[in-house]
């Protein structure tokens, strides 16, 4: 069978783990966004404006994590734009958040054109190299997939352990848990919904820029149009169906991506040539929906998800 | 900082902060030229000049126009119900699937019956689009968002796939582009000799006909009340699950006729690019409007402009053609912005 000799593959395993490190950063991005509350809807345009600007960066010679700095701050700067209209202001969270990808995409193609106004090819960079870890990445199998990769996606596990135990270990985790269940609790507390909030959002950007950064620092090292193509999207419905929860969340994009590399290897076997090619590259975008259904039912939605808050209204 | 209701809200607030919405977003379009190396007030006029400056620029915006109008009123009908439909670029496809298979040459008829026909099919396809996400919604409580928006992937892979395989052109010299529809299954133009179709004449009638549903009848009331509130409409006895569903035919519908009208009033036949994202900017549409079905008539006009004058102006300057994009999401992000505060102060405290 086919499929066994893909799921004995090394190659195979390393490729889910590699395809799903943009998703985790995104995903907890979009994770920390909706425990506060704020439905954050312009994912899809920070993570293309992150892939802009962290490729921007290197390629006008900045050092490599120097451009993850950049790229994080570019989505934490459309984060703070979408946080103002969306916690102080209150307004839609749907139509701010689809404002903001619009702004981001659209932004970020116009600085492109006017950084590069001839260039037809977009230029690469010299991007993050692989690092294999010693000893733990000469394990068969497991090495290769987990211990072999690029310091990003190291980072992106990294990050799942620390938003994991800022969220349930921290004082702060437990403001931002309490203040998308129950804003007005917080406050009588006496600390702020709208600095929660925006910081929440702010961060989560942070992250989602980072997750933009992976595609065009550590897997295409160059940078073209439509290279986040609906990430973004499935990013939203992994939140959904990891429950809220980093951990869920991280093993959810590992499944995600498990399945998006298996996809893209069947195309090269002989079911491929029976199959047109775009069954194939519907399948993770199907996956999603799939997903978001099964899930539905058990999901335990952050209660004041989508509810804007205005101090001394109940 | 908190807000507090404006019990009366005057002339100057009501009209002066959208115009101060307006005024900005003119203002970082100048910015933005200036970024790019070009005399601010020139592009600006370029802009003009490029949407409205001429009959061959005037038609084209009317042109531009037309699919607009039909996302727009998709989304203002579905956002009105709270149904958020972002899925209008999906249904769009299918609508001009539906044309393309029935109108190439499957039923020979007259076009007195064949464009009904294909309309029908446009509708009932768009519809058809929207109705799973509704199902998901109202029976499972699946998030429409993100149902509607990745279906938009799927869709045009699938188009993608039908135009490469059983709707692919023979004398297509290898491109990935259908059959051409026949000529009973062209929408007419409105006057001889002007590069106008009838689509454009009906997307007025469909604007109209959605302003009447909206203010004249039951449905239009259930709509809004849904959309207000679910619980107390449900609660005055209005079948809320109904509304919902009702509301996301018409809306499907609407973007499947976009679909229709640039396929039998445009181009003649389905390409990948027929939609440059008319789904995705008809929220914008719907938005500059307040959902307002007659209002979407004067915004698309309006975003229609700025898009075939950014076109025509990038030819001449060096400013790409993306500030429109940059414009019209500021303008939006302004606009809700402005028309919040003409209804609420900001306080200290």
């Amino acid at each position: 069978m086919e499929i066994l000799d893909i799921l004995i593959s090394a190659s195979f395993w390393a490729a889910a783990v590699r395809i799903a490190s943009p998703l985790i950063f995104a995903t907890l991005g979009e994770l920390i966004c909706e425990r506060a509350g704020v439905l954050n809807l312009g994912i899809e345009g920070i993570m293309v404006v992150g892939a802009f600007a962290g490729w921007m960066a290197v390629y006008s010679g900045a050092d490599l994590w120097v451009g993850v700095g950049v790229a994080m701050a570019a989505g934490m700067l459309f984060g703070l734009l979408h946080a103002i209209l969306s916690v102080p202001f209150g307004l839609s969270q749907h139509v701010v958040g689809l404002g903001i990808t619009l702004l981001a995409t659209a932004s970020t193609y116009f600085a492109y054109r006017v950084a590069l106004p001839q260039v037809t090819n977009p230029p690469r960079i010299e991007a993050f190299k692989e690092l294999p870890i010693p000893v733990l990445s000469d394990i068969p199998i497991v090495g290769q997939a987990l211990f072999a990769q690029t310091p990003l996606t190291y980072l992106a596990f990294v990050t799942a352990a620390v938003v994991a135990f800022v969220l349930y270990r921290t004082p702060l985790g437990l403001a931002v848990r309490a203040v998308g269940e129950n804003p007005h609790s917080v406050e009588a507390q006496g600390l702020s919904v709208t600095a929660l909030r925006m910081g929440a959002v702010v961060v989560g950007s942070g992250l989602m820029g980072v997750g933009g950064a992976f595609l065009t620092m550590s897997a295409f090292n160059s940078f073209f149009f439509e290279m986040v193509n609906g990430r973004g999207w499935i990013c939203i419905a992994l939140v959904v169906f990891g429950a809220w929860k980093p951990g869920k969340a991280l093993l959810g994009a590992l499944l995600f991506a498990a399945f998006d590399a298996m996809q893209i290897r069947l195309q090269q076997t002989s079911l491929g040539a029976d199959i047109p090619y775009q069954i194939f590259l519907m399948m993770p975008y199907l996956l999603s929906i799939l997903a978001l259904v099964v899930m539905s039912r058990r999901a335990e939605v952050p209660a004041a998800l989508m509810v804007p808050f205005n101090r001394g209204e109940r | 900082m908190r807000l507090e209701p404006v019990a009366d809200p005057g002339w100057s607030r009501t009209l002066g902060l959208p115009a101060l919405a307006l005024g900005g977003t003119v203002a970082i379009a100048m910015a933005l030229a200036l970024v790019a190396g070009s005399n601010p007030l020139a592009v600006l006029g370029l802009i003009v000049k490029g949407a409205v400056g001429s009959k061959f620029a005037l038609l084209e915006t009317l042109n531009r126009a037309t699919p607009l109008i039909f996302t727009g009123l998709a989304v203002a009908v579905a956002f009105r119900a709270k149904l958020w439909n972002i899925g209008a670029e999906a249904q769009l496809y299918m609508g001009a699937l539906l044309a393309v298979v029935l109108g190439t040459g499957l039923l020979p008829l007259p076009a007195a019956l064949l464009l009904p026909i294909l309309m029908l099919a446009a509708i009932a396809g768009g519809a058809l689009m929207l109705l799973g996400p509704a199902f998901l919604k109202t029976r499972l409580g699946v998030d429409e968002v993100v149902t509607t928006l990745l279906l938009n992937f799927v869709m045009i892979l699938f188009v993608s796939m039908l135009l490469e395989g059983p709707l692919k052109d023979p004398m297509g010299m290898g491109w990935p582009k259908s059959e051409r529809l026949v000529a009973e299954a062209r929408l007419p133009r409105i006057v001889d000799g002007l590069r106008l179709h009838w689509g454009f004449g009906l997307a007025l009638i469909c604007a109209l006909l959605v302003w009447v549903m909206q203010t004249r009848t039951t449905l239009g009331y259930e709509i809004r009340a849904v959309g207000l509130n679910q619980r107390a409409a449900a609660f005055a006895g209005i079948p809320v699950t109904k509304v919902v569903i009702k509301t996301a035919l018409i809306s499907g519908g609407l973007a499947g006729l976009a679909g229709f009208s640039e396929v039998a009033g445009l181009k003649g036949s389905l390409t990948l690019d027929l939609s440059p994202g008319f789904g995705y900017t008809g929220i914008i549409v719907a938005m500059l409007a307040l959902l307002n079905p007659l209002g979407v008539v004067v915004s698309a006009l309006f975003v229609a402009g700025v898009f075939v004058g950014a076109d025509s102006m990038s030819r001449a300057a060096a400013v790409p053609t993306y500030i429109a994009d940059i414009l019209l999401a500021t303008a939006l992000l302004l606009m809700v912005l402005a028309i919040m505060l003409t209804r609420f102060r900001v306080v200290r405290g």
